[in-house]
Order: structure tokens, then C-alpha cells, then sequence
């Protein structure tokens, strides 16, 4: 059991870290820092990284969330810690 | 129908319609009465979470924000939105397999002291408490516009209604009200966005709109934009920064962090059944959110166009010479909107040149070769001055929109007000009545005289929020900022520590709450004065002002949080480490088997 909460525990965090680093890179990334750069690039009538920062990150974040329910839900099965 | 009926009529049937929902669901117990009954299914509690988030200034102000700020308006909207990932991944299903009603209880217990739970309970109240005087100003200016009556008067109406379904519904009565305040607040945003996005570029989802081509011509919206802007001595639209590209970095993280970290927003997961519903609740509450947020820069963009078309329809329509001496509408000819909103004192025109037209441009440009062009075309400074606020409330009348989608905006502007200063309260009222009543000075007080005493910190909260309300001590503008810098630099490190570090003890966590509180709130002060009194600012003690790597007050929050951090691990360090059950409890937070229904048990 040690061992079983000890697993599951480094597979929550290894999905975290996953999941922030997308979270990071759209919003902080393609959204501000990147975005002079991606601005060059037009996705429709946008500036892309002006679509980052007003619109894309926001869609990003939900299916970040989704995802996470999803796999966490996955991971509490695989380690047997979930709700009946 | 004349537009003042219209008003009353939806205003009126939107508040029956919250009062009678408020009575079908009256909470019996105090679990109710907090947490809902942990009933609340995951879909519906999004709905209710984003009408709580989503206050007056989201509704009303943020737009406006955006449109005056251009591409740097994408901080509000990065930073309120990203703050839910963060929320649904680090804290809402740990808080929830915890299961308690209230943050400071779980600081409490976590950090197996009840200083740390009063110094949590201390940040709630004032980042609660400075939130709501925003939104009860709110409720008074929405009022007063569209009821006709007194500011002062629009106020007492506002707190009544609050009153009746907040005391006797409680979190259950919220919740439900919440999500038929969601529906009418959505409805009264995107219907006019719709419409006006269909009249600029003939495409009518808002946010394609955005990225479209100009009806009669074929540039893009956007770039039509700029280019217009840029003309008027603007920074282009697309491009231009908040600050520093680092102050739109930090200004952002707090932002996010903030979001978080606020005690009214967390607590909205304490009313869903599982740790599973915790989770997916977020992402509903994120979809509910997205829906005003990405129409918001839609609305924000062609407001700032329609504004400079209306002043001068030529240059936008068919590429004439802005500086040309006929280009700008005559004062004379102006549309009715502007005689409606010269009269709330919101849009202003002094025609400094005494040319008798409307000159709308930057006068603060620092363009030399704007400045030329401008003074050669015999400007003499901006004539027009637009309140960002108006930009939201006046949309449906500059388009040109029936009466009955004014009377929606009304009806949306005050539910959003409404919603949120319901949450408000209710966080104010569980952290007095459970976590300083019950949990420090009445252990043993009966469940019935808990709930009485929570709906007395109500009606007490009420009151205090509506004179602050109605004599604002001077610093409105400052409290938003102010509580998002205290969420994110105090309460969401704290939890957080809670849950990911097994060895945090309690005189880390209060360390460092304090250390990040003081630090936000030096900054914070050393601009806006003490206590955000006049004139006791000391800006020049600190270096001037924005002297950390020219990071604005607004934005320090995450910076804060920095300090939390760092102070927490240095002080856990060298303090003895927390005792065996108190891991223990960490490792079950952890895992969700196992979750019950909240209960307020110590």
C-alpha cells in the first residue's frame, strides 16, 4: 500500500507537470513572450500571437482541464484509489 | 413600448425570478446552508461559479479595459481564465476530499493551529471585503442609469435583494439563484455582440467576427484597426504592450494566482458530491467563463471601431485623409447615443480648436511625425473623453439595437453584480460565523445557533458592504487589485503547501502567509497612500514609482507569492517538522477514495 500511494502520487505529478507546461507555453509563452514573433504569422484575420493572448490560450485551458479529469479518473482505476 | 417600461419589465421579472428560486431551495441544515448539501451536480456548479466569478467589473469593465488597451487587454483574459487550471489541478478535488466548509478550516487544521486558521481567516476578510464594495457601487451605478433612481437608492434595492435570497437560501439558495443569473447575464452580453458583429463584418459568432474582413472592404477588421488607430496616434491595436513586456508577465501570473487563490470561488467546490465532480466543475465553470471572455475582445475591438467611425465615417470606410479639415463629423450632426451619454457625464467633448467638430486622437503621442501631422491639421488637443465603462452599456444603442436588447443588458449588468456579491458574502459569513464563532470562541454551540449566527454575519456583512458601498473611503479603483494581490501572495501558497509538501509545519505556512500579506501589501500601500488613505503614500521611500523592475501595484501579487514561498521553506527548514497524524491526513487528502460528504465537524 506504501509503495501503491507512493506511485500514484508521482503519476499525479508527472501528469501535472505535463499539463503546466502546455499551461505555461500558450499563455506565457505563445500569448507574451512569443507573440512579437508569432505575430508574423496570421491565423485568419488574427495576428497569431495577438490570438494567443485573446483567445487561443482561453480554448487551450479548458481542454487542459478536461483532459486532467479524464486522466487523473484514469489514474485513480489504474492504482485502485478511486470513488466507488 | 417605451425603453423605460421595457427596463422595469425585465429587471422585474429577473428578480422574481431569483426571489422565487431562493424560496424553492431554503437551506435546513448548516451543511446546506455552507456547502449546499454537497448536491450540486458538476455542470450546474460551473454555471453557478461562473456567475459568481464573473462580477460587475468582468461584465461592465473589462471590454471597455481591453478596448482602450489593445493586445495588452489580454492580461484580464489570460490571467482570469488560467487561473482555473491551476485551480482545478492544485486545489478544488484535495480541498474537496478534505471536506470541510471553509478555507481558513482547512488552514486550521492542516497547519494543526488556530493562529494559522485566524491569520487566514484575517486575508478572507479583507480580500472579501474590498471585493464587495466594488460590487455594491456597482449595483448602485447600474441602478441609477437604467431604474432612474438614486445612486443611494439603487444601493438599498441592491442590499434588500441580496438580503432575501442570501440569508434564507444560503450556498443551496445561491447556488441555484446563481446559475438563472449565469443565463441571463450570458444572454445579455452576447446578444448584442452577435448583432453587432454581424453588422461590421456580416459573420455572426463574435469570435470569428474578430478575426474577419470588414463588410464592404477587404482588409481584415484587425488590421483595419491598426492602421486606423495608429493614424489617431495610438499604439497599434495588435501589438501594443501593458507596461514592460515582464510587467504583463507578472501581471498576468498574479492575475492567474488570484483567481486561485479567492476564498468565494473555492469555496464552490465544497458543493459538489466527489472529488471526480470537483475536477470536471472547473472545466464547466471554464466553458461558462470562455463564453463571455472570448466574445469580450470581440465586443472590446469593434466598440473602439465603431467609436472612430462614428467620428470620422470616411477614414474607415473609404481610406480618406484623417488629417483632411473635413474628415471629422461636425459636433452638430452627433448620433443620439452620445447626446444619452454627454448627459451621465460618462462621454465628454470640449471643442478646443473651436472648429465645431469632433477631434478623437492621442494627444500624449510621442510619435514626433504624428505630432507634426497633427498640429499641421490644426489640433489642439483630444476634444472627446470616453469612461472605459460606458463602452459595454452603450454597445446596443451605438449599434443602433431594439429596445428590448437595452433592457437585457440592464437586467444582465445587475445579475452579475448581484451573483457575485452573493458568493461574497457568503464566504464572509462562514468564515465569521464557522471558522471565528464556532471554531474559536463557541465550540460548542448547537448546529442551530451556528446557522443563526451565520445569517447574522450576513446581515451584518450586508450592512457594512453597503455604506462602504455608498461612501466609498476613496479607493474603489485600488480594491480589486488589492484583493486578487492578498489572494494570490497569502492564501493560495498556503494551500497549496498544504497539500503538495507533506513536511510544511505551521510555523512555515504563517510565515510565510504573513510575509507575503506584508510585502503585496507595502508595495500596494507605498503607491496608493495607507490603507489607501491620500497622501501617505511613500513611493520615493521605495525608489519611485513601479521601482521593482517598473512592476506595477496591481501586479505584484505574484511576486507576493514568490516571498510566501521562499519564506515558508527557509522557516520549515530550521522548525521542527509536523507531527505524525498531520502527514497522515496529507496523504489522504491525496487520494480521493474515500470522500464524504462535507461536514463542518473540528
Amino acid at each position: 500500500m506504501e509503495d501503491n500511494s507512493k506511485g500514484y502520487w508521482s503519476a499525479t505529478l508527472g501528469l501535472l507537470g505535463k499539463i503546466l507546461v502546455i499551461w505555461f507555453l500558450v499563455s506565457f509563452g505563445a500569448g507574451i513572450l512569443f507573440a512579437p514573433l508569432l505575430n508574423g504569422i496570421s491565423l485568419g484575420g488574427y495576428p497569431l500571437g495577438f490570438w494567443f493572448a485573446h483567445q487561443g490560450s482561453i480554448y487551450v485551458f479548458i481542454a487542459l482541464i478536461f483532459y486532467y479529469g479524464h486522466a487523473m479518473g484514469k489514474i485513480d482505476r489504474q492504482f485502485d484509489v478511486h470513488e466507488d | 413600448m417605451d425603453l423605460q417600461t421595457t427596463i422595469y419589465l425585465f429587471v422585474g421579472a429577473s428578480f422574481a425570478l431569483y426571489i422565487g428560486i431562493a424560496i424553492w431551495a431554503r437551506a435546513g441544515s448548516t451543511s446546506e446552508f455552507y456547502a449546499a448539501g454537497g448536491s450540486v451536480p458538476p455542470v450546474l456548479n460551473g454555471m453557478a461559479t461562473a456567475a459568481d466569478w464573473m462580477s460587475a467589473a468582468s461584465f461592465i469593465s473589462m471590454a471597455g479595459l481591453i478596448s482602450n488597451m489593445g493586445y495588452g487587454g489580454g492580461l484580464f483574459l489570460m490571467g482570469w481564465t488560467g487561473g482555473y487550471v491551476l485551480l482545478a489541478m492544485l486545489l478544488a478535488p484535495y480541498l474537496r476530499k478534505f471536506g470541510k466548509f471553509t478555507v481558513p478550516q482547512f488552514i486550521g487544521d492542516r497547519f494543526y493551529s488556530k493562529s494559522a486558521s485566524t491569520v487566514a481567516v484575517i486575508c478572507l476578510l479583507t480580500a472579501s471585503l474590498t471585493y464587495i464594495i466594488g460590487q455594491m457601487t456597482g449595483v448602485g451605478v447600474a441602478f441609477s442609469r437604467f431604474l432612474g433612481v438614486t445612486s443611494e437608492m439603487g444601493i438599498y434595492i441592491g442590499m434588500a435583494i441580496v438580503f432575501a435570497y442570501a440569508v434564507f437560501g444560503g450556498m443551496k439558495g445561491i447556488t441555484y439563484t446563481q446559475v438563472a443569473q449565469y443565463c441571463v447575464l450570458i444572454a445579455a452580453y452576447i446578444v448584442p455582440a452577435i448583432f453587432i458583429s454581424l453588422q461590421l463584418t456580416g459573420n455572426p459568432i463574435p469570435q470569428l467576427g474578430l478575426g474577419s474582413t470588414m463588410s464592404g472592404t477587404d482588409v481584415s477588421l484587425l488590421a483595419k484597426l491598426d492602421q486606423v488607430v495608429v493614424d489617431l496616434g495610438f499604439g497599434k491595436y495588435t501589438t501594443t504592450t501593458a507596461g514592460s513586456t515582464l510587467n504583463m508577465f507578472v501581471y498576468t501570473m498574479s492575475l492567474m494566482i488570484g483567481t486561485a487563490g479567492l476564498p468565494h470561488v473555492i469555496m464552490r467546490f465544497f458543493t459538489v458530491p466527489t472529488v471526480a465532480a470537483a475536477r470536471s466543475s472547473a472545466g464547466w465553470a471554464l466553458v461558462f467563463i470562455a463564453l463571455l471572455y472570448t466574445t469580450a475582445p470581440a465586443v472590446a475591438a469593434m466598440a473602439k471601431m465603431n467609436l472612430i467611425r462614428t467620428i470620422t465615417p470616411g477614414v474607415v470606410m473609404q481610406n480618406t485623409d484623417p488629417y483632411a479639415a473635413d474628415s471629422q463629423i461636425k459636433y452638430d450632426e452627433r448620433p443620439d447615443w452620445m447626446k444619452r451619454w454627454e448627459k451621465t457625464g460618462l462621454l465628454k467633448f470640449a471643442d478646443k480648436n473651436g472648429d465645431g467638430r469632433i477631434q478623437y486622437y492621442n494627444d500624449k503621442s510621442k510619435d514626433e511625425a504624428f505630432k507634426a501631422k497633427a498640429e499641421a491639421a490644426g489640433w489642439k488637443g483630444s476634444e472627446l473623453t470616453v469612461n472605459a465603462d460606458i463602452i459595454v452599456l452603450a454597445n446596443p444603442e451605438i449599434a443602433l439595437l431594439p429596445n428590448w436588447v437595452i433592457a437585457l443588458v440592464a437586467a444582465g449588468g445587475l445579475a452579475a453584480a448581484l451573483s457575485t456579491a452573493a458568493g461574497l458574502l457568503m464566504a464572509i459569513s462562514s468564515a465569521v460565523s464557522h471558522d471565528l464563532v464556532k471554531g474559536v470562541f463557541a465550540p460548542d454551540i448547537s448546529e442551530k445557533n451556528e446557522l443563526l449566527a451565520g445569517k447574522v454575519s450576513m446581515a451584518v456583512a450586508i450592512v457594512v458592504a453597503g455604506y462602504l458601498g455608498l461612501n466609498p473611503p476613496g479607493f474603489a479603483a485600488g480594491t480589486v487589485a488589492l484583493a486578487f494581490g492578498i489572494a494570490a501572495s497569502s492564501l493560495f501558497p498556503a494551500i497549496m503547501m498544504g497539500i503538495f509538501s507533506k513536511k510544511m509545519n505551521k510555523e512555515g505556512a504563517m510565515a510565510g502567509m504573513l510575509s507575503g500579506l506584508f510585502v503585496t501589501l507595502f508595495y500596494v500601500f507605498a503607491h496608493k497612500g495607507l490603507f489607501f488613505i491620500k497622501g501617505t503614500g511613500f513611493v520615493d521611500m521605495i525608489g519611485g514609482p513601479n521601482a521593482f523592475f517598473g512592476i506595477t501595484p496591481e501586479a505584484f501579487g505574484a511576486i507576493g507569492a514568490l516571498v510566501n514561498f521562499a519564506v515558508a521553506f527557509a522557516v520549515d527548514k530550521v522548525t521542527k517538522e509536523p507531527p505524525e497524524h498531520i502527514q497522515h491526513m496529507v496523504e489522504a487528502v491525496r487520494i480521493p477514495r474515500g470522500s464524504k460528504a462535507v461536514d463542518g465537524a473540528h
